[in-house]
């Protein structure tokens, strides 16, 4: 099974805040890590070769310095690495960014199952995973717990759903984006460690995989922030006075229309 | 592109110091973007000399444009009901609607649905397109996707909004990415511009810590999942009138290359948080199993539901259902009492919108006393049993 893994770098999304006088991203202490569920789409795809053999290589658009998740990637049992880069691809959106993923992914060659997380933490969408699968025209699943059979290149399947779970049967070629339930990832093995560091990453640019220029980055986006804030609360900050016991008996007294 | 104008650049290196990314440097008294740059416009609102900006290639704007006209929302339908988001969206779409002086219509997909439609025009929908097929018994996202498509290129609409529910969020994108449009996920606010009539999505980003106003300015429809239980709902009318169509889909439109052998609805927790009219809450400051017995008792006392923050979670003290916040449940009850909860944002989010908000914290710095309607400041272990007793005594 040849597997294709898309992974994101982001920014640790508890670190990230606008400074209130400048209303920007706050960069101090703002570490940039691999997107968490897509470390469990790496492990699924990982334990899906190491049952049914075949290759996982992982895919990331971004800027150059993404080298450094998809070497961490291989660590942890990646084969081969694609880094997607251009500054063509700045600005992009889910709908410019799953046809860049797309169009580098075709260029790469033939794939079975492509894994992907359930969303990334900067821009919490959910959405590349189903739009990278119409792009390509490959049936998906998404929010994945637990696979729990392959056969005649079907992949049997348990989604989470709000009430409870399906369980479903996908055909191969397909794509699925997985919940963190879905597994423990391993951490790097010594011997990953050694390859991740000697492997050559291959470099693919807007050329490259052939992207029409209106399509990628920011001129290819169809939406746009207007603009980032803070958010604001509306509370009245009354705080109660005295004692406890006289603070318990006005909490009370106000709260009565409740009780 | 990102446009430095080498003239009015004074070399302040304030750009620098913003730029998350390293991507932006003063090199001889001008800034120097480099190849690390994503766009994100952070430099571009900190020049002060305003020697920076974006260039965007002026996009065409869909030929049509002007023909998208109306309000569609999708009406989801599961297990012989249709989900409280669906009601929800009815709500803002009606807004949207009547300020856009547009029809207000929903797509109901489902199989044995009796009275669904009504139950939609009741609540404020003009028109009702229904698909009643034994196809749609079970969701999957290329057949449901398929038919909200084909109903969307056949109307029109100027705006399509879904609920941002495990359905929603998984099969909307399929259905903007077959219409190549763009699609904001999840919002908690929606706003139509006056100018020109555009939507403004906003929406928490970056665990909540930031929030993001999206505009789909050249193509159409502008398409949007909204967050459960943050909408309300408008008061039905049972002799409020609409259309229901019974819309059929082409024979070709109703497969799936995806099976669903079964749904199988698991046991939900006694409580569901999200329903009741109370919630008294607890987080880090119980400090440990035994402090949670005191919120439940002061939840029995009150006839409420019990919540929790995700340290109180993460600690094991009580189970995930109970979970309030971003990465838990969001709620809007008549009254929220905190205990022991700092207030991070990503608690707050989740349980902003409640009528009257009472916390009860040691620290009076917590920012939680920021969203509070009343604040004690006070050891909870003090404050709550005295509480308790209080109430017990007012309620006989
Ligand atoms: C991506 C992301 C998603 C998240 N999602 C959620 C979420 O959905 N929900 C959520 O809740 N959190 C979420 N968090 C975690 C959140 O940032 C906070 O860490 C968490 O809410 C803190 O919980 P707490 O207020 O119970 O604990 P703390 O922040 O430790 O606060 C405990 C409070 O109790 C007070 N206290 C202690 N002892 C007493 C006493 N005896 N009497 C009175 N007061 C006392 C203290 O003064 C303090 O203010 C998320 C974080 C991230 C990064
Ligand atoms: N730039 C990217 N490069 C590679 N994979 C990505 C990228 N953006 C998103 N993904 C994948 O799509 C998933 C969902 O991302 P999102 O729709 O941005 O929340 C992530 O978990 C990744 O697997």
């Amino acid at each position: 099974m040849n597997i294709i893994v898309c992974i994101k770098q982001v920014p640790d999304a508890k670190d990230v805040r606008l400074d209130p006088k400048t209303n920007t991203m706050a960069r101090e202490g703002v570490e940039s890590i691999m997107n968490p569920f897509d470390r469990h789409a790496l492990e699924e795809a990982v334990r899906l070769k190491e049952q049914h053999g075949g290759t996982v290589t992982v895919v990331s658009m971004g800027p150059p310095q993404a080298e450094t998740v998809l070497r961490e990637a291989v660590a942890c049992g990646a084969d081969a690495a694609v880094l997607v880069s251009d500054r063509a691809f700045a600005g992009a959106d889910t709908w410019a960014t799953t046809y860049t993923l797309g169009k580098a992914i075709m260029k790469n060659g033939p794939f079975d199952l492509i894994v992907c997380g359930k969303q990334a933490i900067d821009g919490d969408t959910a959405q590349v995973g189903p739009g990278l699968a119409k792009r390509l025209d490959i049936p998906y699943v998404s929010y994945v717990r637990k696979i729990t059979g392959f056969e005649r290149g079907v992949l049997s399947l348990q989604r989470l759903m709000d009430d409870g779970y399906d369980e479903v049967e996908i055909p191969l070629p397909g794509l699925l984006t997985v919940v963190k339930e879905i597994n423990e990832p391993r951490v790097p093995s010594l011997k990953g460690k050694m390859k991740a560091k000697s492997l050559s990453i291959k470099t693919l640019n807007a050329e490259d995989i052939g992207a029409d220029p209106d399509s990628i980055g920011l001129p290819g986006s169809t939406t746009q922030v207007v603009k980032v804030f803070s958010p604001e609360f509306k509370g009245q900050r009354a705080m109660l006075h005295g004692t406890v016991d006289e603070q318990v008996e006005q909490l009370v007294h106000k709260l009565e229309p409740y009780l | 592109m990102l446009r430095i104008d080498i003239e009015t650049c004074i070399g302040c290196g304030v750009c620098e110091e913003v730029c998350t990314f390293e991507a932006i440097k003063v090199v001889d008294g001008v800034a120097v973007v480099n190849e690390k740059c994503t766009l994100c416009g952070s430099c571009v609102d900190s020049c002060e000399a305003g020697a920076l900006s974006i260039e965007a290639t002026a996009k065409t704007a869909q030929a049509d444009l002007a023909e998208w006209s109306g309000i569609m929302i999708y009406a989801e339908y599961r297990h012989g009901k249709v989900a409280p988001v669906s009601f929800e969206l009815l709500g803002i779409g009606r807004q949207l609607a009547d300020q856009q002086k547009v029809p207000l219509s929903a797509v109901l997909l489902g199989s044995a649905m009796d009275g669904a439609a009504e139950d939609l025009v009741s609540y404020g929908a003009d028109l009702v397109y229904r698909v009643d097929d034994p196809a749609l018994e079970f969701f999957t996202d290329e057949i449901y996707g398929n038919i909200l498509e084909d109903v969307i290129r056949e109307h029109k609409p100027e705006i399509v909004l879904a609920g941002a529910t495990a359905i929603g969020r998984s099969f909307i994108p399929l259905v903007a990415t077959a219409l190549a449009t763009g699609l904001t996920a999840d919002c908690t606010q929606l706003a139509i511009r006056p100018e020109d009539g555009v939507l403004l999505q906003t929406r928490p980003a970056f665990g909540g810590n930031i929030m993001a106003t999206i505009e789909c300015p050249y193509t159409r429809p502008q398409m949007a999942t909204v967050r459960p239980r943050v909408m309300k709902t408008t008061t039905p009318d049972p002799d409020r009138r609409g259309d229901i169509i019974d819309y059929r889909p082409q024979a070709e439109r109703l497969q799936s290359r995806v099976r669903v052998l079964r749904n199988v609805l698991e046991e939900q927790d006694q409580v569901n948080i999200t329903e009741g009219d109370i919630i008294v809450a607890g987080g880090r400051g119980l400090d440990n199993e035994k402090g949670f017995e005191l919120i439940r008792q002061l939840a029995d006392a009150v006839g409420g539901a019990v919540g929790a923050s995700r340290a109180a979670v993460d600690s094991a003290w009580i189970q995930y259902p109970h979970q309030v916040g971003q990465t838990g449940k969001t709620v809007n009850p008549k009254l929220y009492i905190a205990c022991g909860i700092s207030g991070a944002i990503q608690h707050v989010v989740g349980m902003q919108s409640s009528e009257t908000i009472v916390a009860i914290n040691k620290d009076p710095h917590a920012p939680i006393f920021d969203v509070a309607t009343y604040g004690i400041v006070g050891d909870l272990f003090e404050v709550v049993p005295k509480l308790i007793e209080k109430i017990k005594e007012k309620k006989g």
